[in-house]
């Protein structure tokens, strides 16, 4: 969905101006562009990680105290949790600039306090061992979507208008619209209720050993199909819309009419001139659409109970685990930022407009 | 990269619209952007009179516990029955009007947020800009969906739906302060504005008068997507039990059809309708946004099929 935008923004690229000036200035404004970025980044954790400090300090009551009875309603409370809870979660007499370090103090030693749901657990290693089912289903998911949108974008755009454009273009636009976590309903009842060929949860048959054994390999490859799918499918029509219509307006440029009176061969003009450039926003996109999917996958994990963090995240928040919910929080937001950053940092090294005006 | 000759300004030329012009645009002369109004049309009147006809004129309750539990669709319940015996029609129109009203309160909250921040942060430029733009743009990298989840997971349901919609409208604004601050940034220079400011109007006047209708057709694009991208984030929130589950809304439907095992039952009339509710509307909106596209960047006009014939852009010759 948020791809489909792109080009009110970025449609109007200033040409760069190819003199020897401006080709002296990219040269050190590379680095200095990937330094700013290095400085945003580290501005917007800083952030996630105040938000994360302030939301349960902004709630009625003292979720800390709650936290804490809930904890001793199971078994003894060591100081040690009590002081890790209070530092996280607020102590009511205590200054806010003083909370604030220590809560910092806390993060700077890893320490995200213990599960309610999951007694004794540390909730870090709860993320831990969540964390690379999402990762994987993210990464692999969001590549694959990117590369099938905007594939079928270049030769929707290339012709607008054409038979296969006035297919794909509104069915990208129907597809987008579809909620992830009607879409994951839906793969389940039809490819795992009805006609059962897809298993409807976990992340692999719990009756095998976790291994590089082939056995587990095919698996996870088979639990994990279907959530992939779901995220798949919800997310290849923004890609598909926005390299459409960048297609349309770069396909209308001069170079791409020389190209042609050059006498190149369609696909290289199509793909070596048009496409290359119109992959830019594209690109850019990556970085921002990374946090959707994200959230996509987190409504998609919850519906195939996915070992993943948002299926973590799901459970935490039904079972008002709040230690867990806000170690996810940060979690999360700070993951999502680190592939933002390297999305990003792509993007510095391939568009050379960036290095000039940013 | 390339070397060419400096382009034609995108946006439709005789630059200046005034509010009296702009909302005359408003009425799309395109095809897609009317058809999606229309069915957005119809979702509002369904939202404005439906409760009543279906609850007053037919009789169906949204919430009446009765005997006739899971009853696939028939005359006296045209969309079938719940595990509790509810009307599912009844429920799914009830709900359109809660999720409509969410969702808008939510893009409201958003928009609106959104063209204060991108208009001043693109009119004043400077250190205004740079602080508003990181502001934004650490808002549009910070996934919104666990701040949210977070958030309505401390409210539990307090303060109802407009609680979420507030908090998925103050979540949200980023994207669309973004694309508001490029397009002033792009008219800041233009003659009309310069001309203003020379003539000594005030900064708030050409913002509200210069510089704001000019920004009409991406505020109503990002209106119309975030009404939905709301509508989405409501639905999934109370899909995971996590909104207010006392309120009729297509996602509290959802929910609890996955709770009492609807898909297990075979029971499709209750779980189908929902999603093809939340589907529809979102397809609809991608449309307005695929026609503002279409206006604001003329180029993409020749893809409108049979109308493109007549009005295709001089290049399309090249080919």
């Amino acid at each position: 969905m948020t791809a489909t935008t792109l080009p009110v923004g970025e449609a109007q690229p200033s040409q760069p101006s190819d003199t020897a000036g401006a080709v002296r200035r990219r040269r050190g404004g590379r680095a200095r562009v990937l330094l700013r970025r290095v400085g945003f980044y580290l501005g917007t954790a800083a952030v996630a990680i105040t938000l994360n400090f302030v939301i349960p300090r902004l709630m009625p009551g003292d979720p800390a105290s709650v936290i804490l009875n809930k904890l001793a309603q199971q078994s003894q409370v060591t100081p040690a949790t009590e002081k890790s809870i209070r530092a996280l979660f607020g102590v009511p007499d205590e200054g806010l600039w003083q909370q604030y370090l220590h809560y910092l103090a806390q993060l700077a030693h890893g320490d995200l306090g213990v599960s309610i749901a999951y007694f004794p657990q540390p909730v870090s290693e709860m993320i831990g061992s969540g964390l690379p089912w999402t990762l994987g289903l993210v990464s692999l998911t969001t590549v694959l979507a990117f590369l099938l949108g905007t594939g079928i974008g270049i030769v929707s755009g290339a012709r607008p208008g054409s038979r296969f454009d006035s297919v794909t273009a509104p069915l990208a636009t129907f597809l987008g619209s579809m909620p992830y976590f009607w879409v994951a309903t839906m793969l389940l009842l039809l490819l795992s209720v009805t006609v059962p060929v897809f298993p409807s949860q976990n992340g692999y048959d719990l009756g095998l050993d976790p291994g590089f054994t082939p056995a587990f390999i095919g698996s996870v490859i088979e639990h994990g199909f279907l959530p992939a799918v779901t995220i798949i499918v919800s997310s290849v029509g923004g890609w598909l819309l926005g390299m459409r219509n960048m297609m349309i307006t770069t396909v209308a440029e001069d170079y791409v009419t020389l190209a042609e009176a050059k006498g190149l061969s369609r696909r290289r003009v199509l793909l070596a001139y048009a496409a290359r450039n119109a992959m830019l926003p594209q690109i850019a996109g990556l970085a921002i659409s990374i946090g959707t999917v994200v959230g996509g996958s987190l409504l998609a994990e919850a519906v195939f109970a996915y070992p993943g963090v948002g299926y973590l995240f799901y459970q935490a928040v039904v079972n008002l685990d709040y230690p867990l919910m806000q170690a996810l929080f940060l979690t999360i937001s700070l993951s999502v930022l680190l592939a933002n950053f390297i999305a990003d940092s792509v993007y510095v090294l391939l568009d050379p407009r960036t290095r000039e005006d940013a | 990269m390339t070397v060419s000759p400096p382009l034609a300004p995108l946006t439709p030329s005789a630059d200046r619209l005034t509010w009296r012009t702009a909302l005359r645009r408003l009425v799309p002369a395109n095809r897609k952007a009317r058809v999606g109004l229309a069915i957005i049309g119809v979702y509002v009147l369904v939202a404005a009179v439906g409760p009543w006809i279906v609850q007053s004129l037919m009789g169906l309750s949204p919430t009446e516990l009765t005997g006739d539990v899971l009853q696939s669709p028939s005359g006296a319940h045209p969309l079938g029955t719940t595990q509790d015996g509810s009307d599912v029609l009844a429920q799914l129109v009830v709900g359109t009007r809660t999720s409509l009203l969410v969702g808008a309160l939510a893009a409201v909250v958003s928009t609106t947020l959104s063209v204060a921040v991108g208009l001043i942060g693109g009119y004043y430029g400077g250190t205004v800009d740079s602080v508003l733009g990181a502001l934004t743009n650490a808002f549009l990298v910070l996934p919104g969906l666990p701040l949210v989840i977070v958030l309505a997971g401390y409210l539990r349901g307090r303060g109802g739906p407009f609680a979420v919609a507030l908090v998925i409208g103050l979540t949200g604004w980023a994207w669309g302060a973004r694309s508001k601050r490029v397009q002033t940034l792009s008219l800041r220079g233009r003659d009309f504005v310069v001309g203003a400011r020379l003539l000594g109007e005030s900064n708030l006047r050409i913002m509200l008068v210069e510089v704001l209708p000019n920004l009409l057709p991406v505020i109503s694009a990002t209106l119309m997507l975030s009404l939905v991208t709301s509508i989405l984030a409501v639905s999934g929130l109370d899909f995971l039990g996590i909104g207010d589950l006392n309120s009729v809304s297509w996602g509290t439907m959802l929910y609890f059809a996955q709770q009492r095992q609807a898909m297990v039952a075979g029971a499709w009339w209750w779980f189908v309708p929902p999603g093809v509710a939340i589907t529809v509307l979102g397809a609809a909106a991608g449309l307005v946004n695929f026609g503002i596209d279409e206006l604001t960047n003329p180029r993409l006009r020749g893809a409108g099929g049979k109308a493109a014939k007549t009005r295709k852009p001089r290049k399309k010759g090249v080919r």
